[in-house]
């Protein structure tokens, strides 16, 4: 037997990989891998055709992933991933499309598309990897960065009020919000997988360690504790009101899933109102005969 | 490449009275686009508010969206879904789409913009015309690359260019422009829009071959490479950042050389299939006069004044922009005393032509920053100087 024939000596997830494209360029201690390996599991219990799953990245460490999964996946423009995946979605509603990048990307540069797509209910899972800063340039201060965080472009602490990202996903409209952390393995994959069987706007945040350059700068030690350290300093309240889901700079925060209700998507209510309105001549889209 | 005829259900056969703005979102509908995203701008809104309203009943989706920048964005997934897509703006709108105008143009997206152009810079002229955005289209995302720009001087072509226009970007997969102005967008003519099986309409080139095979980014024998659809089972890859033929960033000097030439290539290589003129009376003629959109009819007028004069005055319109017509222009340059080159702007096209004409004969400009058209008279006189 081959060395590289060993079942032991394969990634577990290469099904969903373009190993062609491993190594990876992530940091050791980085938590976005975790977050992908969970992706991945998601995706194999989820049963989906996986012909029929796209993902979407922006610019970022996070947007990197859109090119390490084995899927149909688009690596689009910084903040772009959520118009680019309504794109895909609305021409062809066959598609699960997924979003999946960091929160510079999503609310910072995207923020706008972000909302809206919240608040027109579109059908797509965001997975939004949060590491409170900007890191594929070096560290900058993000909409996410807790107050007092250092960062390159705050050297003296950081004195901005953050987004508190599960708030303003219910705020807009999302129908399903979680949050987690890197080393809730299990509870991230059980998250994407009911967001991947639901309809409408899911929206995940994972908190990950950033050891490179948030924990660097902060001194918080190497990416194994801080990871641990958020999994320890999570308190687990399913259902928690949202607005008290803010962060401290290395306080204790709340996760859990805490919105999980059907509205109709944005097809729906198309395909639903046209009819009413038109009648007959109402040509229904994405809808099966 | 595969040419069709037009799907009866997006065909408004019949002789219409219609703006330049409705004509455009009557010749998408008929050209097979089923897919619209915008954001409301002055003077362009009308061919929003027409797909708007007419997608009902043809079946496809209209989505007015957050701006412009998500606008362009979904058209570029929507096309990768297999859709052909378009959008419709003016000039702050257009300033806003010019980033993913550059990755539509990376990822070989092919989509079709219509920028119903106004009087710039900045907020500038809202509900009046110009043509200042001539040069912008061309250059205006970063970085090399190539577009195709179409300019129609009237309702009537505004339907057929748009066709012409989503045509050319499945042919190419290249975002393809509908350059016209606030004028002809605004102005009300005949439009006779024929039946379906009488409109020619292209299909993309897609891929048919075996599916661990399939290459995103290699160029067939034309330069132009296959597409595949989201959603097909090809699990393929596609980025903004420099790739290899698989669609996968490789960071370096050789891979910029093939990928971004292979962007200019694909077009230069046919731009004479591409390139469309109008010339009349150019044999034996001392002056041509150059002109695109509105201002190629307010020309009229001085052409006309300046033949009863004696003058011996051809004309060339630019049907497409860009790819401009090198050749044909050369040759004129060693034939004529001079060009004559009348547009709503300080002369972007004009600067064109003088370097096309490689010094053999000078180019006058006749600018005008927009708000109104020419006055004929201006371009009678400089046709006036130009021929002695």
């Amino acid at each position: 037997m081959k060395e590289e024939d060993r079942l032991e000596e394969r990634n577990p997830i290469e099904n969903f990989l373009r190993m062609d494209r491993i190594p990876h360029i992530w940091c050791p201690g980085c938590g976005i891998g975790t977050v992908v390996s969970s992706f991945a599991e998601a995706l194999r219990k989820s049963q989906l055709d996986l012909d029929k799953v796209a993902v979407v990245s922006g610019i970022g460490c996070t947007g990197r992933v859109a090119g390490y999964v084995k899927l149909d996946s688009f690596h689009s423009t910084h903040g772009r991933a959520i118009p680019f995946a309504t794109g895909l979605k609305l021409a062809n509603p066959e598609l699960k499309v997924v979003v999946f990048s960091g929160d510079g990307d999503i609310v910072g540069i995207g923020g706008n598309h972000f909302i809206h797509a919240a608040r027109r209910n579109m059908d797509i899972v965001v997975i939004c990897v949060n590491n409170f800063n900007y890191a594929m340039t070096g560290g900058q201060v993000a909409a996410t960065t807790p107050i007092l965080a250092n960062l390159s472009t705050a050297p003296y602490g950081n004195f901005e009020y953050p987004f508190n990202l599960p708030y303003l996903a219910e705020a807009c409209g999302a129908t399903y919000v979680a949050r987690w952390t890197a080393l809730h393995l299990r509870r991230v994959t059980k998250s994407i997988q009911e967001a991947l069987g639901k309809k409408g706007f899911s929206f995940i945040e994972v908190i990950t360690p950033c050891v490179t350059l948030y924990a660097r700068r902060n001194r918080l030690g190497d990416g194994l504790n801080l990871m641990k350290y958020y999994y320890e300093n999570s308190d687990i309240q399913h259902g928690a009101d949202t607005r008290t889901l803010a962060i401290d700079f290395q306080g204790k925060f709340k996760v859990g899933k805490f919105i999980d209700q059907e509205k109709p998507t944005f097809l729906e209510c198309m395909n639903t109102h046209l009819q009413k309105t038109l009648g007959e001549k109402y040509i229904p889209h994405g809808v099966k005969p | 490449m595969r040419k069709v005829k037009a799907d009866p259900k997006g065909v408004l056969t019949g002789a219409h009275y219609l703006d330049g703005d409705f004509s455009i979102a009557e010749g998408a509908l008929a050209a097979g686009c089923r897919f619209f995203a915008g954001y409301p701008i002055t003077p362009s809104t009308e061919t929003a508010e027409r797909f708007a309203e007419r997608i009902p009943f043809v079946g496809g989706v209209f989505i007015q969206m957050e701006d412009e920048i998500a606008s362009i964005t979904a058209l570029i997934g929507a096309s990768w879904a297999g859709q052909k897509a378009m959008t419709v703006t003016s000039g702050p709108g257009f300033s806003l789409m010019m980033e993913n105008i550059g990755l539509a143009c990376m990822m070989e997206t092919p989509l079709v913009i219509a920028n119903v152009q106004r009087g710039g810079p900045s907020t500038g002229l809202p509900t009046l015309v110009g043509q200042g955005d001539m040069m912008q289209v061309k250059w205006g995302s970063h970085g090399d690359f190539r577009i195709i720009a179409l300019s129609p001087d009237s309702p009537q072509e505004c339907f057929d260019l748009t066709i012409k226009a989503f045509n050319l970007s499945e042919l190419y997969r290249v975002p393809v422009f509908v350059m016209t102005d606030e004028c002809v967008g605004h102005m009300h003519e005949k439009v006779v829009i024929p039946p379906a099986d009488q409109i020619e309409v292209v299909q993309r080139k897609w891929y048919e071959g075996p599916k661990d095979k399939y290459l995103p980014y290699r160029p067939d024998k034309d330069k132009v490479p296959f597409m595949v659809k989201a959603g097909d089972g090809y699990r393929f890859h596609t980025t903004g950042l420099t790739h290899d033929e698989r669609g996968y960033p490789v960071i370096n000097a050789e891979c910029q050389d093939v990928c971004v030439r292979h962007l200019a290539d694909k077009i230069d290589h046919n731009a004479d299939k591409i390139v469309e003129f109008k010339e009349a009376q150019t044999d034996n003629a001392d002056v041509v006069v150059i002109s695109y959109g509105i201002t190629s009819r307010v020309a009229t007028k001085a052409i006309q004044e300046a033949r009863k004069s004696g003058l011996k005055v051809g004309t060339l319109r630019l049907i497409t922009v860009w790819p401009f017509p090198e050749k044909r222009i050369r040759e004129l340059a060693k034939k004529v005393k001079a060009f004559v080159v009348p547009e709503l702007n300080l002369g972007q096209v004009r600067t064109e032509v003088e370097r096309c004409a490689f010094g053999q004969a000078p180019a006058f400009g006749v600018s005008h920053c927009g708000g109104w058209v020419h006055d004929p008279d201006d371009i009678l006189k400089a046709i006036k100087e130009a021929a002695r």
